[in-house]
């Protein structure tokens, strides 16, 4: 049941880019919408599989910005990182949407030295100061040599083979508002997978069908599997997860079933890296919206 | 070394008289499946100390995320009684099954009488369901059906 998530589990932690069976990267802000501009928003963040229980690994917090309303950098204060669970806060000092969260991008793959197996990035086993998740005490499923590592792509040597590069990227965020919604945090870069509101995600009601719109390269990402998670599954006997597509103009429509905190996640992979030494693409977008009551 | 007894427990019929019941784990079609910890009871219809048939689980998953870590999650079966017990258990405890039909012996030492079976299942990153049905010992037969974690439960008297 869970041997694929534990071996996962270091991975989950530095990759941008989740894989279908890792756990799940989330952030929870105390609220999404707040009057007048003297309210904070804690966030908590984490990583763990039942939404939004904090019971395996607590989300780093060093990548995590804060884009204000006007698309400046905002600050996030009284950061603490617990044993499953991070925790921080946001003064909404300006009105508007504000965009909290990672995004990230990086290399990882492999290549072979005279017949010996290098890699680049991915999982270098457990990060410092995470706990435990090599659950299965020393040499667990290391049957094989451990393969040797180089930092960055600048590292590998000319006479490097069979070069199998992936680009990952990624962001996981969350958007809170002080006041009326605005739109600025949400202008695409036209890079990797990104997702413009047509309904803006903090006005949210269950039983009214919202859309956003999913782009990759600034183009529509037609036809992708959007899945949708409702937290809270302890007190109800389903998990209420579902998948929705996008259309063709990468217009994905949702119905809320249940009011709340609710998780979103997109995966896309292709072979149209921006990095030329790579030859594959991995691309995730996860937001946790609030879904309110009518 | 633990493994192998309780393996083992788990899969010898008790003697034919003590009938036995059938657990179907459904096979589901999503897009992260884990086999889901699975707990069987009995209660007595008069009242009394509900009885732990089996419990199915990650019991050798170790460290500083054991299999027992999830148990709470079978939350009707833990608020009963499993939280009390001692695991793993001889001929109780076994591992996680995967999709099928499951035959489980009644104990033989389950005294005659009217009880109610319960089974119960939880997925991780996925629902939790509980069926329950009458239970007469000797066992004669009976038959219940989950909707969405457990599919059909039978009652046989062999």
């Amino acid at each position: 049941m869970r041997l694929t998530t534990r071996l996962l589990a270091a991975a989950a932690l530095v990759a941008a880019v989740t894989p279908a069976s890792a756990h799940r990267q989330w952030m929870v802000p105390s609220g999404t919408i707040f009057a007048g501009t003297q309210a904070w928003v804690s966030v908590d963040a984490a990583v763990s599989n039942d939404l939004f229980y904090p019971d395996h690994f607590p989300m780093q917090l060093n990548n995590v910005t804060v884009w204000k309303p006007d698309g400046t950098p905002g600050e996030i204060q009284n950061a603490s990182t617990g044993r499953y669970r991070s925790v921080f806060d946001v003064e909404l000092n300006v009105p508007g949407t504000w965009k909290i969260g990672t995004v990230q991008s990086g290399l990882s793959g492999s290549f072979k030295v005279n017949g010996e197996d290098w890699r680049l990035g991915g999982r270098r086993g457990p990060p410092p100061g995470a706990g435990a998740p090599g659950a299965g005490g020393p040499g667990d499923g290391a049957a094989a040599p451990a393969p040797r590592f180089v930092n960055s792509v600048d590292e590998i040597p000319a006479n490097a083979t069979d070069v199998q590069l992936t680009e990952s990227s990624g962001q996981n965020v969350i958007f809170v508002t002080a006041g009326e919604p605005t739109d600025t945090v949400f202008q695409p870069t036209g890079k990797g997978l990104e997702m413009v509101p047509v309904t803006h995600p903090d006005e949210l009601v269950q039983g009214e069908t919202a859309q956003f719109k999913f782009l990759v390269d600034g183009q529509p990402a037609a036809d992708l599997p959007i899945t949708i998670v409702p937290g809270g599954k302890r007190y109800r006997d389903a998990e209420g997860a579902f998948e929705v597509r996008t259309d063709a103009n990468g217009v994905a429509s949702i119905d809320w079933p249940l009011a709340g905190m609710t998780w979103i996640n997109a995966s896309l992979s292709d072979d149209k890296p921006s990095n030329p030494r790579a030859t594959a693409r991995r691309m995730s977008y996860t937001a946790t919206v609030e879904v309110m009551a009518p | 070394m633990r493994k192998t007894p309780l393996l083992i427990a788990g899969m010898i019929a008790a003697p034919a008289s003590a009938g036995s019941i059938s657990i179907t784990i459904p096979r589901l079609n999503v897009a992260e499946y884990h086999r889901p910890y699975v707990a069987g009871w009995v209660e007595p219809v008069g009242g009394g100390a509900a009885r732990t048939l089996f419990v199915w689980y990650d019991f050798d998953m170790r460290g500083a995320e054991p299999g027992t870590k999830w148990l709470s999650d079978l939350r009707t079966w833990w608020r009963k009684g499993g939280r009390s017990m001692r695991l793993p258990a001889d001929g109780v405890t076994g591992a996680t099954r995967a999709p099928g039909t499951h035959r489980v012996a009644l104990p033989a030492d389950l005294r005659p009488g009217q009880y109610t079976l319960y089974v119960e299942a939880a997925r991780e990153t996925g629902g939790r369901e509980i069926v329950s049905m009458p239970l007469t010992i000797p066992a004669a037969g009976g038959s219940a059906t989950g909707r969405s974690e457990l599919g059909a439960i039978t009652i046989s008297a062999r």
